[in-house]
């Protein structure tokens, strides 16, 4: 395992500890930030590991969060729940993966755009199953006291941040890692030395699939209420890219950091620059990816220090 | 002698155009076949056929006997059929190691990463890049990229292995070296097709020589025979190639 990796796994762990620091406020923030690292590093599977820039994220939120809200809404319990929305994002991805993945680029981007349009779709008009636009009301899992509440929801997200984290970290450091790296810089190649590349296409989209979908599933359970313009909310998809690029492709540990940094920004913009806080984020973003294209990872440690002394 | 490699009848078309005419061509085992004709008349395209990046449009392809008109190419791959690119095709971020790597790994299924790092190695020391084995791909000169190209096709354990212009843009003492390293690898049981322009090489190198010419053979046999053919002389070597080695 790589010293990256190791500062990731003991970084995700730490944030374990935030109950023992804050309240129901903290708390929300935290599954938050949960949810927005597991949707970064997911999306660095297929976007910053095998260089096909996915904006499908919020399409397997949203089949993460209705599956799991038409489970739950079944009396199927929350633990059986969530790993069968994973599992459906995951079998999804794959298929379609293999016929979107052909597409390269700009192509392949658009592309998985509009899978979020057609599943929200579906889900508008499968009203018997879903509620349609009149949205689906979830039962209640955890019990009525908020912070016990907000403790459980919490930990459900962090719990699948955990397993994301190790799968990628698996991911990274496998053959499957080695042959998406070998697609990424150069798929022609890959193929003539053996590589089924469809095959491992389709498997990172999977995989960056289904933590997305077990999110959502998390999610629908923490929110109790769901509509298609909530979680099929396109933003799914382009905020794990911002945090991705902020962090620095490719790494998990850079990515985990950009998604840690963006929610920071966003909050201390938020509240300080209310009327028009959004401007306000987004110059800011454009500020730090013209000035660091590559990231956070690009800096180096020894050089900061060096230009912090002023030598 | 087996026959390694049939086509039969294989066309390829790109629109209008045919690339490759009813070309039918059989390679023996063990030797060393070039491949050589004008800009354009198809030689790699009948690569990238037999080695299914373009797939023929009609005809058929047998690799040891087994149909392989149809396959993928990393199947091809698989089955021990392995290449170099005229363009070098190497991983750019990667080591030169893990490029090898990479081949070793993909080609035979269940090679681990370590196994195909140490087999790596073997090939880097064969080709003489031992001393770059940690730098990225994109750093090497053109010379050594070819090299590790080649490295890359071998790392795969080939049973037929095509040079696509191994030599082009090498200075003499880099194409002197490129030569040594093919007569060592078909003396090590490979059969080699390869394309090459500089007939020098061709003419030490090889036991036989097919020529194509707007996508059809229009010549195929021992190397002294072909290059005194009128037909070969008219549309590639030219009249004057023919003159200064006597035979026009």
């Amino acid at each position: 395992m790589k010293r990256s990796d190791l500062i990731l796994i003991v970084l995700v762990l730490c944030l374990a500890a935030l109950p023992l620091a804050g309240g129901a406020y903290t708390l929300r923030l935290g599954t938050m930030a949960a949810m927005s690292c597991i949707l970064a590093l997911s999306w660095n599977v297929i976007g910053g590991f095998a260089g096909y820039p996915s904006f499908a994220a919020a399409a397997f939120f949203g089949l993460g969060a209705y599956t799991t809200g038409i489970l739950l809404g079944y009396k199927v319990p929350l633990w059986l729940s969530l790993p069968i929305a994973a599992g459906l994002s995951f079998a999804l991805a794959g298929l379609l993966g293999a016929v979107l993945l052909r597409l390269r680029g700009h192509y392949f981007a658009i592309a998985s755009l509009a899978l979020v349009e057609v599943l929200r779709e579906i889900v508008n008009h499968a009203t018997d199953l879903t509620g349609g636009g009149m949205g689906l009301n979830i039962p209640v899992t955890a019990g009525t006291d908020i912070m016990a509440d907000a403790r459980f929801f919490f930990y459900a997200m962090w719990l699948v941040l955990l397993v994301t984290t190790i799968a990628v970290i698996a991911v990274s450091s496998s053959r499957l890692g080695f042959g998406l790296s070998c697609i990424r810089q150069n798929e022609a190649a890959s193929q003539m030395v053996g590589l089924n590349t469809t095959l491992y296409k389709s498997i990172a989209f999977g995989l960056s699939a289904c933590f997305v979908g077990a999110a959502g599933g998390v999610y629908a359970a923490w929110v109790h209420y769901i509509d298609p313009t909530d979680v099929f909310d396109i933003l799914y998809s382009v905020k794990p890219i911002v945090m991705a690029l902020i962090g620095g492709l490719g790494s998990s540990l850079g990515v985990m950091i950009g998604a840690l940094l963006y929610l920071v920004l966003e909050e201390v913009v938020w509240r300080n620059y209310i009327q028009f806080h959004s401007a306000v984020l987004g110059a800011l973003i454009i500020a730090l990816l013209l000035f660091l294209p590559h990231g956070l990872t690009s800096l180096r440690g020894g050089l900061l220090l060096r230009r912090l002394r002023g030598a | 002698m087996p026959e390694i490699l049939k086509l039969d009848n294989v066309s390829r078309r790109f629109g209008g155009l045919y690339a490759l005419r009813d070309v039918t061509l059989g390679i023996d085992s063990g030797e060393i076949l070039g491949l050589i004709g004008p800009n354009g008349a198809g030689k790699t395209t009948l690569v990238n056929v037999v080695t299914a990046v373009t797939p023929a449009t009609s005809g058929r392809v047998a690799f040891a006997g087994e149909d392989i008109t149809r396959v993928k190419s990393y199947q091809a791959a698989r089955r021990g059929l392995s290449r170099t690119f005229q363009v070098v095709q190497p991983f750019p971020e990667m080591s030169a190691l893990d490029n090898v790597a990479a081949a070793a790994a993909f080609s035979r299924p269940g090679t681990s990463l370590h196994a195909a790092r140490d087999a790596a190695r073997e090939h880097l020391a064969f080709v003489g890049l031992e001393g770059m084995a940690g730098q990225s791909a994109a750093t090497l000169t053109l010379a050594m990229r070819k090299r590790l190209e080649l490295a890359k096709a071998l790392a795969m354990r080939p049973r037929l292995l095509f040079l696509d212009e191994v030599n082009a843009g090498l200075n003499t003492a880099e194409v002197e070296r490129a030569t040594g390293l093919i007569h060592q690898i078909a003396k090590s049981g490979v059969t080699i097709v390869m394309i090459e322009h500089l007939m020098k090489v061709v003419l030490n190198v090889c036991t036989r020589i097919a020529v194509l010419h707007n996508g059809a053979l229009i010549a195929n046999g021992a190397p002294r025979d072909v290059i005194k053919d009128s037909a070969v002389i008219e549309a590639y070597l030219g009249q004057q190639y023919a003159r200064r080695h006597g035979h026009g």
